[in-house]
């Protein structure tokens, strides 16, 4: 690195920053100071690149979705599957403009700030948030949500590793709240241009989670599984997500212990809510609505937000899961339940792992006394 | 024979270089270095000025706190330069060698005919004494302790560690004498690899045997009493190095110190990977034969790539330690070598990579950190998996962070030594030093228990 980016020099204000590039670009030469002389080839860039490769198909779908709901909602026939494609993609774009050039530089900021390197944990959150949003949502909106979940949800407590709540989550949660009239209703799940609205008969508006009866489930299973219904860019997919899943498993990154509690979680109280009579809505159909599969499989097992110890991993995941479709059944004015469940877990996760480990050190001390 | 306690988590490190099974040379430097500073808890008082003449066995450190405890000189000869650090720390002694090699005859004696307090006396008059670690902390021994057992590993799990068979499993009768002489003290427990068969400790007698098979750290004498007879807050043990053993066994055959034995010469920059007999406290420079022209790209490190400590080209054979590591730094930047798909050159656990299509492969390792440092962000069972211990890794790794003294005892501070944990510092993502906090851990144990 050059000298004037060095402690003392002019531009020291901007380490952090050059740092970050230098290391993106290249492996530094660092070598081990203490300790093990040798390490893994394992960091934590190749493992985050590793979460944004396994989120790309349910992004690539969606892009595609959204030119092919505003089709629908158009009125649009025979139009080629690139052009869906290229509409979606320039709907998206601006979205991933403003979540990393927001998030990044707050991230680069604070890291100057700490006067440590830059972490790579926003990579995921940055890719992870237009996923998750309304395409139509205004960007200034989109700007403030992010500013306040990197600030509030991670910054203040020091950062990628420290943070308590899932930085993505935070930010629609916060755009949830705050800015209600984007996030919900008919309309907010489909781009447009300015100007149109919807012209299609058979356009039914909405996703299938916002209407109250089971008359307008329309949808099919395989609709809901390939993802040709509106909803948020990225969440529509089963099966891209379930794509993503494999990768994620395979390699070992996310808990395959959380997505199964949570799946097992919302079977359960799907089941219930069917034998209660509760809901008409097949028990297996919950799996495949909202963002369920999306929150599963990359939210809720983002390592630092949720349980470290693998018992505490199933009670996670089952809590999830359970939450999810119990705000779905109970409560009208909250469409989706996996932000909210997710968002809770999140907040209990150190209590969980104090409960497990807690037993773990009695367990021991009985050992040891038995010894 | 007792029960194989498996251990299934755990990590071999595939480094090239692994020492032949063939003694290369046997070397009598004409220096050699006895250093206070590897024995942890040792407040060294300097017992020689430069010029005196010393034996082998000759006191020429002793312990501030326990006058009795000696360290001794491995050669005999004249005291060449008395090396000192910052505040005048005392680094080194330097003996020059003489062409005689006479030793201090301290007495040829039959252990089982001696009390528990005249074995103690012979190895602090002797200079063993430090073999002996004492645990929680891993602390020189102190002698006024009532340790509930000693424990020794008869084998080394770390990566390119000297195979023990092959360097003491002639000295049987040695180790069984050490045993007989350290059985007055405490219960001795002997843990065997249970992947060799026929070993030659399979007839110690007078100790238990225990019998373990798994990856590194498997053969750490820490992993085995977690598994043997965990350390209770309260309760000390004492371990020590099976080459240990054979020079207490030595020291009463014969009535010499001895503490020459076989050491591994090792690594991916080792010219000739092979064995050596030397004693401790050789130069390494005096091994140059054996990493070639270019010192300033390779690291020395006296001990094993995971927990061994850099000794640099000007340093010495560690006192405890019987192998030495050559690799090269690894100062090359690697353009966009984070996110090339295969990096068939680099090692990794991670699925991420390909290293597990090729399990037999090794690799000639670097010191390169492969990264910068993170918190930690991957959880605990990511670090668990190559630590065969009952303990939380991260949590542990956190209570120390914290100083949070009540949490560490939870967490198993007593049962670890930094070393245990090197196998999780290895494949942590993120880069930390962990065993650098369980060290840190442990100092604050200690200035707060005390």
């Amino acid at each position: 690195m050059n000298k004037i980016f060095e402690k003392g020099g002019k531009l020291q204000w901007l380490h952090s920053t050059v740092d970050a590039f230098e290391t993106f670009l290249h492996v530094p030469g660092t070598v081990t100071l203490k300790g093990t002389h040798v390490r893994d080839a394992i960091d934590l860039k190749r493992l985050l690149i590793l979460v944004v490769i396994a989120a790309a198909p349910a992004a690539l779908f969606g892009m595609w979705n959204v030119g092919y709901q505003h089709g629908l909602a158009m009125g649009q026939t025979g139009v080629h599957i690139l052009e869906y494609f290229w509409f979606g993609f320039l709907k998206v774009l601006p979205l991933y403009m403003v979540s990393y050039v927001v998030g990044l530089a707050i991230e680069f900021a604070s890291s100057q700030i700490r006067g440590e390197e830059v972490s790579e944990g926003y990579l995921v959150s940055g890719f992870f948030i237009p996923l998750i949003v309304p395409v139509d949502i205004p960007l200034w909106m989109l700007a403030v949500a992010v500013a306040f979940a990197v600030i509030f949800g991670k910054e203040v407590f020091g950062g990628t590793g420290m943070n308590i709540w899932n930085p993505a989550l935070l930010t629609r949660a916060f755009l949830f709240f705050s800015y209600p009239n984007y996030m919900s209703g008919s309309e907010c799940w489909i781009a447009f241009k300015k100007g149109e609205t919807a012209v299609a008969d058979a356009f039914t508006g909405a996703t299938p989670l916002a209407l109250d009866g089971p008359a307008q489930y329309g949808t099919g299973f395989w609709d809901l599984f390939i993802g040709t219904v509106p909803g948020s860019v990225g969440e529509t997919s089963v099966i891209a997500i379930l794509l993503g899943a494999i990768l994620l498993i395979w390699t070992g990154i996310a808990s395959w212990k959380i997505m199964c509690g949570s799946v097992l979680g919302a079977l359960l109280v799907g089941w219930i809510g069917n034998a209660a009579g509760i809901t008409d809505i097949p028990f297996y159909m919950q799996l495949l609505y909202g963002g369920f599969a999306f929150g599963t499989v990359f939210m809720a097992t983002d390592p630092v937000t949720s349980c470290q110890t693998e018992c505490g991993k199933w009670i996670f995941g089952i809590l999830v899961g359970m939450l999810c479709i119990t705000v779905r059944l109970f409560n009208p004015g909250y469409a989706e339940g996996m932000m909210l469940a997710i968002l809770l877990c999140n907040t209990f996760a150190p209590l969980i792992d104090h409960c497990v480990t807690e037993i773990h050190i009695s367990r021991r001390a009985k050992k040891f006394n038995a010894a | 024979m007792s029960e194989i306690i498996v251990l299934k988590r755990g990590l071999e490190v595939p480094v090239n270089g692994c020492a032949d099974l063939r003694v290369s040379k046997s070397m009598t430097p004409a220096t050699v270095a006895v250093q206070p500073d590897g024995i942890k808890g040792l407040l060294p008082r300097l017992l020689v000025k430069e010029g005196d003449r010393v034996l082998c066995g000759s006191p020429v450190i002793a312990d501030k706190k326990n006058p009795e405890i000696l360290l001794t000189a491995p050669v005999s000869g004249t005291v060449k330069e008395i090396v000192r650090g910052e505040k005048r720390k005392l680094l080194a002694v330097l003996i020059e060698a003489d062409d005689k090699q006479q030793s201090v005859d301290f007495g040829a004696k039959d252990p089982n005919a001696l009390s528990a307090e005249e074995i103690k006396r012979a190895l602090m008059q002797s200079g063993l004494w430090p073999v002996l670690v004492q645990r929680p902390y891993g602390t020189l021994a102190d002698p006024a302790a009532a340790p509930k057992a000693i424990f020794v590993s008869a084998f080394n799990t770390a990566p390119l560690a000297a195979d023990t068979e092959f360097t003491l499993g002639t000295q049987v009768a040695m180790i069984q004498k050490g045993i007989d002489a350290l059985s007055k003290l405490a219960p001795v427990h002997v843990s065997l690899n249970a992947k060799v068969k026929d070993s030659a400790f399979a007839k110690l007698s007078g100790c238990t045997l225990h019998r373990f098979q798994g990856k590194h750290p498997a053969g750490n004498v820490g992993v085995q009493i977690s598994h043997i007879s965990p350390i209770r807050k309260g309760e000390t043990v004492w371990t020590l190095p099976m080459h240990g053993l054979a020079a207490i066994g030595k020291l009463f055959a014969t009535g010499r110190y001895n503490v020459r034995r076989l050491v591994a010469i090792t690594g991916p920059a080792a010219i000739e990977a092979c064995y050596v007999a030397t004693v401790p406290g050789t130069p390494i420079k005096d091994f140059a034969p054996f990493y070639g022209n270019t010192p300033e790209l390779v690291r020395f490190i006296s001990g094993d790539v995971l927990s061994g400590c850099n000794a640099g080209e000007n340093g010495y054979l560690g006192w405890a330690d019987d192998q030495l590591t050559f690799i090269h730094e690894g100062t090359d930047k690697e353009l966009l070598g984070w996110i090339r798909p295969l990096r068939w050159n680099q090692f990794s656990t991670d699925r991420s990579y390909f290293s597990w299509l090729m399990p037999w492969r090794k690799y000639d390792m670097t010191t390169n950190l492969h990264g910068g440092p993170r918190p930690f962000l991957m959880n605990d069972a990511y670090y668990a998996k190559v630590l065969p211990m009952d303990i939380y890794p991260v949590f542990l790794a956190k209570a120390c962070l914290a100083g949070d003294i009540d949490k560490m005892e939870k967490f198993g501070i007593y049962e670890v030594l930094p070393e245990d944990l090197a196998t999780c510092e290895f494949v942590d993502p993120s880069k930390i030093y962990i065993q650098d906090i369980i060290a840190k851990g442990i100092d604050l144990m200690l200035k707060e228990m005390a």
